[in-house]
Protein backbone atom coordinates (compact mmCIF):
# COMPACT_ATOMS: atom_id res chain seq x y z
CA UNK A 1 0.00 0.00 0.00
CA UNK A 2 2.74 2.41 1.41
CA UNK A 3 4.45 1.34 -2.12
CA UNK A 4 1.53 2.55 -4.45
CA UNK A 5 1.34 5.73 -2.72
CA UNK A 6 4.66 6.54 -3.38
CA UNK A 7 4.42 5.39 -6.90
CA UNK A 8 1.36 7.78 -7.76
CA UNK A 9 3.23 10.61 -5.90
CA UNK A 10 6.32 10.44 -7.71
CA UNK A 11 4.79 9.50 -10.92
CA UNK A 12 2.69 13.27 -10.06
CA UNK A 13 5.87 14.66 -9.84
CA UNK A 14 6.99 13.43 -13.17
CA UNK A 15 4.52 13.93 -15.30
CA UNK A 16 3.90 17.33 -13.88
CA UNK A 17 7.19 17.98 -14.39
CA UNK A 18 7.44 17.14 -17.73
CA UNK A 19 4.71 19.14 -18.81
CA UNK A 20 6.33 21.81 -17.52
CA UNK A 21 9.25 21.10 -19.66
CA UNK A 22 7.59 21.48 -23.04
CA UNK A 23 5.07 24.24 -21.76
CA UNK A 24 7.60 26.56 -20.01
CA UNK A 25 8.77 30.06 -21.31
CA UNK A 26 12.11 30.02 -20.51
CA UNK A 27 14.85 27.25 -21.42
CA UNK A 28 16.11 27.33 -17.84
CA UNK A 29 12.61 26.88 -16.26
CA UNK A 30 12.58 23.79 -19.45
CA UNK A 31 15.77 22.27 -18.01
CA UNK A 32 15.48 22.60 -14.50
CA UNK A 33 11.99 20.52 -14.91
CA UNK A 34 14.01 18.49 -16.61
CA UNK A 35 16.23 17.77 -13.55
CA UNK A 36 12.97 17.57 -11.51
CA UNK A 37 11.96 15.15 -13.64
CA UNK A 38 14.62 13.16 -13.68
CA UNK A 39 15.00 12.91 -10.02
CA UNK A 40 11.58 11.29 -9.57
CA UNK A 41 12.34 9.21 -12.27
CA UNK A 42 15.12 7.98 -10.29
CA UNK A 43 13.13 7.27 -7.45
CA UNK A 44 10.56 5.18 -9.34
CA UNK A 45 13.33 3.22 -10.62
CA UNK A 46 14.41 2.74 -7.20
CA UNK A 47 11.16 1.30 -6.53
CA UNK A 48 11.40 -0.96 -9.05
CA UNK A 49 14.66 -2.57 -7.96
CA UNK A 50 16.49 -0.82 -10.34
CA UNK A 51 18.89 0.58 -7.97
CA UNK A 52 21.97 0.90 -9.55
CA UNK A 53 20.28 2.73 -12.51
CA UNK A 54 18.13 5.03 -10.57
CA UNK A 55 21.34 6.12 -8.83
CA UNK A 56 23.22 6.43 -12.14
CA UNK A 57 20.34 8.08 -13.75
CA UNK A 58 20.75 10.91 -10.84
CA UNK A 59 24.66 10.73 -11.31
CA UNK A 60 25.05 11.07 -15.27
CA UNK A 61 22.27 13.03 -16.01
CA UNK A 62 21.57 15.37 -12.90
CA UNK A 63 25.11 15.85 -12.29
CA UNK A 64 26.43 15.90 -16.02
CA UNK A 65 24.02 16.52 -18.60
CA UNK A 66 21.59 18.78 -17.39
CA UNK A 67 24.32 21.04 -16.15
CA UNK A 68 25.52 20.66 -19.75
CA UNK A 69 22.22 21.81 -20.89
CA UNK A 70 21.73 24.91 -18.33
CA UNK A 71 25.42 26.00 -19.43
CA UNK A 72 24.49 26.04 -22.99
CA UNK A 73 20.80 27.54 -22.11
CA UNK A 74 22.72 30.20 -20.16
CA UNK A 75 25.74 30.86 -22.67
CA UNK A 76 23.39 31.44 -25.61
CA UNK A 77 21.78 34.80 -26.19
CA UNK A 78 18.40 33.34 -26.69
CA UNK A 79 15.33 35.75 -28.15
CA UNK A 80 12.75 34.18 -26.43
CA UNK A 81 9.72 35.91 -28.03
CA UNK A 82 11.04 34.95 -31.48
CA UNK A 83 11.28 31.06 -30.41
CA UNK A 84 7.62 31.47 -29.05
CA UNK A 85 5.99 32.49 -31.95
CA UNK A 86 3.67 29.59 -33.25
CA UNK A 87 3.44 28.00 -30.42
CA UNK A 88 -0.27 28.21 -29.92
CA UNK A 89 -0.86 27.64 -33.80
CA UNK A 90 0.90 24.27 -32.78
CA UNK A 91 -1.31 23.44 -29.41
CA UNK A 92 -4.24 21.61 -31.01
CA UNK A 93 -2.12 19.45 -33.29
CA UNK A 94 0.88 18.54 -30.38
CA UNK A 95 -2.36 17.37 -28.24
CA UNK A 96 -3.95 15.70 -31.05
CA UNK A 97 -1.03 13.67 -31.38
CA UNK A 98 -0.01 13.32 -27.61
CA UNK A 99 -3.81 12.26 -26.95
CA UNK A 100 -3.58 9.57 -29.75
CA UNK A 101 -0.50 8.29 -29.14
CA UNK A 102 -1.69 8.01 -25.25
CA UNK A 103 -4.88 6.41 -26.38
CA UNK A 104 -3.12 3.56 -28.85
CA UNK A 105 -0.85 2.63 -26.50
CA UNK A 106 -3.48 2.59 -23.63
CA UNK A 107 -5.74 -0.22 -26.48
CA UNK A 108 -2.57 -2.04 -26.96
CA UNK A 109 -2.01 -2.48 -23.12
CA UNK A 110 -6.10 -3.34 -22.18
CA UNK A 111 -6.53 -5.51 -25.46
CA UNK A 112 -7.30 -9.33 -23.98
CA UNK A 113 -4.06 -10.66 -25.74
CA UNK A 114 -1.81 -8.34 -23.32
CA UNK A 115 -2.02 -10.34 -20.32
CA UNK A 116 0.26 -8.79 -18.07
CA UNK A 117 -1.90 -9.62 -14.71
CA UNK A 118 -0.05 -12.87 -14.12
CA UNK A 119 3.20 -11.28 -14.07
CA UNK A 120 4.58 -10.06 -10.45
CA UNK A 121 7.10 -8.62 -8.67
CA UNK A 122 7.50 -11.47 -5.71
CA UNK A 123 7.27 -14.73 -8.74
CA UNK A 124 10.70 -12.71 -10.25
CA UNK A 125 12.49 -11.41 -7.45
CA UNK A 126 11.98 -14.83 -5.39
CA UNK A 127 15.06 -16.04 -8.02
CA UNK A 128 16.89 -13.18 -8.10
CA UNK A 129 20.01 -12.12 -6.15
CA UNK A 130 19.55 -9.38 -3.36
CA UNK A 131 22.09 -7.24 -4.89
CA UNK A 132 21.19 -5.04 -7.76
CA UNK A 133 24.93 -3.98 -8.63
CA UNK A 134 26.73 -7.15 -8.14
CA UNK A 135 24.04 -8.91 -10.52
CA UNK A 136 24.37 -6.24 -12.87
CA UNK A 137 28.30 -6.25 -13.05
CA UNK A 138 28.11 -10.33 -13.20
CA UNK A 139 26.18 -9.67 -16.48
CA UNK A 140 28.04 -6.73 -17.47
CA UNK A 141 31.59 -7.75 -17.74
CA UNK A 142 31.03 -11.20 -18.97
CA UNK A 143 28.11 -11.49 -21.24
CA UNK A 144 28.20 -7.77 -22.54
CA UNK A 145 31.55 -7.28 -22.26
CA UNK A 146 32.40 -6.12 -25.97
CA UNK A 147 28.96 -3.78 -25.92
CA UNK A 148 30.56 -2.43 -22.90
CA UNK A 149 33.82 -1.36 -24.86
CA UNK A 150 32.03 -0.45 -27.68
CA UNK A 151 30.06 1.84 -25.09
CA UNK A 152 33.50 3.19 -24.00
CA UNK A 153 34.09 4.20 -27.20
CA UNK A 154 31.15 5.87 -27.76
CA UNK A 155 32.03 8.45 -24.90
CA UNK A 156 35.65 8.88 -25.52
CA UNK A 157 33.92 9.59 -29.88
CA UNK A 158 31.49 11.77 -28.01
CA UNK A 159 33.99 13.66 -26.09
CA UNK A 160 36.30 14.51 -29.24
CA UNK A 161 33.65 15.63 -31.16
CA UNK A 162 32.32 17.76 -29.09
CA UNK A 163 35.77 19.17 -28.33
CA UNK A 164 36.42 19.70 -31.94
CA UNK A 165 33.23 21.20 -32.93
CA UNK A 166 33.50 23.72 -30.32
CA UNK A 167 37.03 23.97 -30.37
CA UNK A 168 37.96 27.84 -31.94
CA UNK A 169 41.64 28.11 -32.66
CA UNK A 170 41.89 32.22 -31.87
CA UNK A 171 44.54 34.16 -34.48
CA UNK A 172 47.48 35.94 -32.42
CA UNK A 173 48.15 32.80 -29.50
CA UNK A 174 51.72 31.68 -29.53
CA UNK A 175 51.78 27.57 -30.41
CA UNK A 176 54.19 25.06 -31.20
CA UNK A 177 53.89 23.91 -35.02
CA UNK A 178 55.46 20.89 -34.52
CA UNK A 179 55.34 19.60 -38.40
CA UNK A 180 57.76 23.29 -38.98
CA UNK A 181 59.80 21.96 -36.48
CA UNK A 182 60.32 18.40 -37.51
CA UNK A 183 60.79 19.46 -41.06
CA UNK A 184 63.63 21.98 -40.58
CA UNK A 185 67.20 21.59 -42.15
CA UNK A 186 70.83 22.11 -41.15
CA UNK A 187 70.98 25.08 -43.68
CA UNK A 188 67.83 26.88 -42.41
CA UNK A 189 69.43 27.04 -38.61
CA UNK A 190 73.46 27.12 -38.86
CA UNK A 191 75.28 29.63 -40.62
CA UNK A 192 79.13 28.83 -40.98
CA UNK A 193 81.54 31.73 -40.69
CA UNK A 194 84.69 31.46 -41.63
CA UNK A 195 87.18 33.87 -39.63
CA UNK A 196 90.37 34.66 -39.17
CA UNK A 197 92.11 32.92 -35.44
CA UNK A 198 92.94 36.11 -33.33
CA UNK A 199 96.40 36.78 -31.98
CA UNK A 200 95.99 35.85 -28.08
CA UNK A 201 97.38 39.43 -27.26
CA UNK A 202 100.48 38.91 -24.67
CA UNK A 203 100.89 41.93 -22.09
CA UNK B 1 0.92 -4.10 -4.65
CA UNK B 2 2.44 -2.16 -7.78
CA UNK B 3 1.11 -3.79 -11.08
CA UNK B 4 3.45 -3.86 -14.47
CA UNK B 5 0.38 -2.17 -16.14
CA UNK B 6 1.45 1.26 -13.97
CA UNK B 7 4.63 1.40 -14.63
CA UNK B 8 3.35 1.14 -18.75
CA UNK B 9 0.73 3.45 -18.74
CA UNK B 10 3.31 6.09 -17.08
CA UNK B 11 5.99 5.29 -19.48
CA UNK B 12 2.86 6.03 -22.50
CA UNK B 13 2.03 8.87 -20.97
CA UNK B 14 5.85 10.61 -20.67
CA UNK B 15 6.30 9.45 -24.30
CA UNK B 16 3.48 10.98 -25.52
CA UNK B 17 4.52 14.22 -23.59
CA UNK B 18 8.12 13.71 -25.25
CA UNK B 19 6.10 13.58 -28.54
CA UNK B 20 3.90 16.39 -28.35
CA UNK B 21 6.95 18.83 -26.79
CA UNK B 22 8.67 18.00 -30.59
CA UNK B 23 5.72 19.41 -31.92
CA UNK B 24 4.79 22.27 -29.62
CA UNK B 25 8.61 23.51 -29.31
CA UNK B 26 9.43 23.68 -33.45
CA UNK B 27 11.36 26.47 -33.05
CA UNK B 28 13.49 25.78 -30.01
CA UNK B 29 16.63 23.46 -30.33
CA UNK B 30 17.28 23.12 -27.03
CA UNK B 31 13.11 22.79 -26.02
CA UNK B 32 13.64 19.92 -28.95
CA UNK B 33 16.77 18.12 -27.62
CA UNK B 34 14.85 18.21 -24.14
CA UNK B 35 12.02 16.38 -25.45
CA UNK B 36 13.94 13.77 -27.08
CA UNK B 37 15.60 13.14 -23.21
CA UNK B 38 12.15 12.33 -21.96
CA UNK B 39 11.04 10.06 -24.71
CA UNK B 40 14.36 8.03 -23.83
CA UNK B 41 13.22 8.49 -20.28
CA UNK B 42 9.90 6.99 -21.05
CA UNK B 43 11.65 3.90 -23.12
CA UNK B 44 14.07 3.22 -20.56
CA UNK B 45 10.76 3.51 -18.22
CA UNK B 46 9.62 0.39 -20.24
CA UNK B 47 12.88 -1.87 -20.14
CA UNK B 48 13.05 -1.30 -16.08
CA UNK B 49 9.47 -2.33 -15.58
CA UNK B 50 9.77 -5.39 -17.59
CA UNK B 51 13.16 -5.84 -16.31
CA UNK B 52 11.61 -6.34 -12.83
CA UNK B 53 8.81 -8.09 -13.51
CA UNK B 54 10.70 -10.72 -15.41
CA UNK B 55 13.24 -11.13 -13.05
CA UNK B 56 15.61 -11.07 -15.73
CA UNK B 57 18.95 -8.30 -15.56
CA UNK B 58 19.13 -8.03 -19.51
CA UNK B 59 16.50 -5.52 -19.77
CA UNK B 60 18.44 -3.26 -17.52
CA UNK B 61 22.18 -3.76 -19.43
CA UNK B 62 19.60 -2.79 -22.24
CA UNK B 63 19.25 0.54 -20.31
CA UNK B 64 22.39 1.42 -19.30
CA UNK B 65 23.55 1.33 -22.91
CA UNK B 66 21.09 3.57 -23.58
CA UNK B 67 22.03 5.85 -21.06
CA UNK B 68 25.26 5.94 -22.31
CA UNK B 69 24.44 6.84 -25.91
CA UNK B 70 22.03 9.49 -24.69
CA UNK B 71 24.18 11.43 -22.92
CA UNK B 72 26.83 11.24 -25.95
CA UNK B 73 24.02 12.17 -28.46
CA UNK B 74 23.39 15.06 -25.93
CA UNK B 75 26.93 16.49 -25.49
CA UNK B 76 27.26 15.88 -29.42
CA UNK B 77 23.86 17.78 -29.56
CA UNK B 78 24.61 20.47 -27.80
CA UNK B 79 27.99 21.17 -29.11
CA UNK B 80 26.36 20.93 -32.90
CA UNK B 81 24.10 23.88 -31.01
CA UNK B 82 26.75 26.16 -29.72
CA UNK B 83 28.65 26.49 -33.15
CA UNK B 84 25.11 27.19 -34.72
CA UNK B 85 24.88 30.02 -32.60
CA UNK B 86 28.20 30.74 -33.11
CA UNK B 87 28.13 30.65 -36.54
CA UNK B 88 24.37 31.74 -37.22
CA UNK B 89 23.34 33.67 -34.35
CA UNK B 90 20.21 31.87 -33.00
CA UNK B 91 18.97 28.79 -32.45
CA UNK B 92 15.51 29.20 -34.22
CA UNK B 93 15.26 25.80 -36.30
CA UNK B 94 12.99 28.03 -38.95
CA UNK B 95 16.58 29.70 -39.70
CA UNK B 96 18.58 26.77 -40.88
CA UNK B 97 17.42 26.72 -44.21
CA UNK B 98 20.85 26.97 -46.32
CA UNK B 99 20.21 23.32 -47.67
CA UNK B 100 17.00 24.24 -49.40
CA UNK B 101 16.71 23.67 -52.92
Amino acid sequence: MIEKIIFYVFAAILLAAATLVITARNPVHSALSLVLAFFSSAALWLLAEAEFLGIALILVYVGAVMVLFLFVVMMLDINLSVLREGFARYLPLGALVGVIMVLQMLLVLGSAEVDLGTLSTEAASASTEPNNIRLLGSVLYTVYVYPFELAAMVLLLAIIAAIMLTHRRRGGTKHQDISAQVRTRKEDRVRMVRMPTERKNDS
Amino acid sequence: MLALSDYLVLSALLFSIGMAGIFLNRKNAIVLLMSIELILLAVNFNFIAFSSFLGDIHGQVFVFFILTVAAAESAIGLAILVVLFRNRGSINVGDLDTMRG
